[in-house]
């Protein structure tokens, strides 16, 4: 953060005084700051790129072909006729790259931590939940990048939606990428150290991920067993994954906006709440 | 402005009149017909129409229908603004399939059972000639210019060339197991039979009266038992044609000049029987175990939208 346009700035007393000095420039610039940062540090590490590419790309080509269910899947909403297994997997993935993505954003959180940077940008004269929002909307972005990426290569491999629902997809991955990034936030809140992300790897992506309909629609879970149908349908990641369906072919759930929606408000202000020095885990781990 | 409005509610009116079609689709086990809406892409309405049935085939002028009830061992004339029965056809036992000549006052039904065709005059509703063919006659059609009749024996693996002026047989081809359905290109130059056991659409030269193509589908990840062709139209510049494969759940796409495989496009289960739009954008094709039939964009060569419309479509037919 040694380049955010902090030293033009009055001091950090001023923010405690409750003076109103801040204007809306110096929001955007720090807001800026915290994004350029981040898609700078996606662009220079070349192999994150890649990487965040390649696992989706392993699952659609590897798993989905093993599934292909070459006869096609029974029509279920938003899709009007019958589809192949990887059609249907394909928002799936797309959250995948959002909830790893939104992961990823919490692990450089707690790296941030560690290598005290974090505390350089918890000074900066702005409220505290600005700089989360910043800091979320910065991973978010790089996540919408990623998605659009995959759309693209998913495009060629004859996955392909209606043009419009390439538009509508954008919000749906912005709230979808708010809501998952919301989450890696308040996680890493909870996090001491870097070794212990392997516990949310465990812990929350995979049941996250597995248990969703991010893999299988729900009717299909629901055959299964209805104790996991029932945690599917509740899983925020399953109507983050509907709402980006839907999108994608130019269609709005109005329930999965709403859950999503939700879903990231709870999310975000627990986070502004774990990274609140006086109250939140910063102040049981003893402030970042 | 008001009359470019006006230019503009007309335009849209217009085209919206010129695109509106229904498409009738026999039932098989629903003793019924379902016509629907294929621009909304919705079932309109389903009437009861007689035991099991299967072919169907709109007048050219577009007023009646001809739809083959198996079981009730007739062909019923439908009217097809009202739906209601006008008459019904002498077609012998267990029709199933029929080609209606391009004057449209000529009928020619398949009799499955007494391995033969029934030529029936429509205007005065009655047989006319019965011709002994191959053992279990299945497809049948009738060239555009009206010169020839073909039928297709599924266990004697042939096709009869059937001379529309006498009535006689005049050469028969041996083709690939189990020929199902048959259809001639629009110049009455070549005549495309599939064979439902080779999985193969075989392509005739009617001058020669022989196999001048063999074309072999394959779909990925599909096993060769599966694929099962059996409908098959051309369209009328002979660009494409496209076959209906059965229990595979796709059509083929083929281009009629270079006769390769273009694409297979997915749509329900054990495809059957193919129909055109009549501006021959879009195909219709019944999807007999799924109980719908896929709607296709064939500008776009994407299936657009499947149906439900009741159990086992078999045959559709078209109206403008």
């Amino acid at each position: 953060m040694t380049n955010l346009p902090g030293e033009d700035l009055p001091l950090p007393e001023g923010r405690r005084a409750g003076k109103p000095f801040v204007s809306m420039l110096h929001y955007w610039r720090a807001m800026w700051g915290i994004i350029w940062r981040e898609l700078w540090r996606f662009v220079t590490q070349r192999e994150r790129f890649i990487s965040a590419l390649v696992r989706p790309l392993v699952w659609l080509f590897v798993f989905a072909a093993g599934f292909r269910a070459a006869l096609g899947l029974a029509i279920t909403p938003p899709y009007e006729t019958y589809i192949l297994y990887d059609v249907y997997i394909t928002p799936g993935l797309i959250g995948m790259i959002q909830l790893f993505n939104g992961m990823q954003s919490s692990l450089s959180m707690v790296y941030d931590r560690e290598m005290g940077s974090m505390r350089i940008l918890m000074v900066c004269p702005l409220p505290r939940w600005f700089l989360l929002l910043s800091k979320l909307l910065a991973g978010t972005g790089v996540s919408v990048l990623q998605a659009y990426v995959f759309l693209a290569i998913a495009w060629f491999y004859d996955i392909q939606a209606p043009w419009q629902g390439y538009l509508w997809i954008l919000p749906a991955l912005l709230l979808s990428g708010l809501m998952l990034g919301a989450l890696g936030l308040l996680l890493s809140s909870f996090i001491k150290q870097l070794e212990n992300f392997a516990g949310v790897m465990n812990f929350v992506i995979f049941p996250m991920f597995f248990m969703s309909t991010a893999l299988y629609p729900l009717w299909k879970i629901k055959e299964s067993s209805a104790l996991l149908y029932h945690l599917a349908h509740y899983n925020p990641f399953s109507q983050a994954v509907e709402l980006i369906r839907f999108a994608l072919y130019g269609q709005f759930n109005s329930y999965a906006f709403t859950y999503t929606l939700l879903a990231f408000s709870v999310f975000m202000t627990a986070a502004i709440i774990g990274y609140n020095p006086s109250k939140g885990m910063m102040m049981r781990k003893g402030g970042a | 402005m008001n009359k470019n409005a006006l230019t503009l509610f007309l335009t849209i009116v217009l085209t919206g009149a010129a695109q509106a079609e229904t498409v009738f689709v026999t039932l098989e086990k629903d003793n019924a017909l379902a016509v629907v809406d294929p621009i909304d892409g919705k079932l309109i309405k389903t009437v009861e129409i007689g035991r099991r049935p299967r072919g169907i085939a709109i007048s050219p002028d577009n007023k009646f229908l001809y739809i083959a009830t198996s079981d009730d061992n007739t062909i019923r004339i439908i009217d097809a603004d009202t739906l209601k029965e006008t008459g019904k056809l002498p077609s012998g036992e267990d029709p199933e399939t029929f080609a209606l000549n391009p004057a449209g006052d000529r009928l020619y039904v398949s009799n499955e059972d007494d391995s033969q065709v029934t030529v029936i005059d429509i205007a005065h509703k009655k047989a006319v000639k019965q011709i002994k063919v191959g053992v279990e006659p299945e497809g049948i059609t009738v060239s555009p210019d009206n010169l020839w009749v073909a039928s297709a024996s599924e266990t004697t693996n042939m096709v009869h060339w059937i001379d529309t002026k006498t009535n006689a047989i005049v050469e028969n081809t041996l083709v690939d197991p189990r020929p199902r359905a048959l259809g001639f290109t629009a110049d009455s130059q070549q005549l495309w039979v599939t064979s439902e056991m080779a999985g193969t659409l075989m392509i005739l030269d009617v001058k020669t009266k022989q196999i001048v193509k063999t074309i072999k589908f394959d779909v990925q990840g599909v096993t060769a038992d599966k694929i099962q062709p059996v409908g098959v139209v051309i369209d009328k510049d002979r660009k494409r044609g496209y076959v209906a494969l059965g229990p595979a759940n796709r059509v083929a796409v083929i281009n009629a000049q270079t006769f390769e495989v273009e694409k297979y496009l997915l749509v329900g289960q054990r495809v059957w029987n193919l129909a055109f739009s009549p501006d021959q954008k879009r195909l219709y094709s019944t999807n007999g175990t799924s109980n719908d039939i896929s709607l296709i964009d064939l500008d776009a060569q994407t299936v657009t939208k499947s149906v439900g419309v009741g159990t086992y479509p078999w045959g559709v037919a078209v109206k403008p």
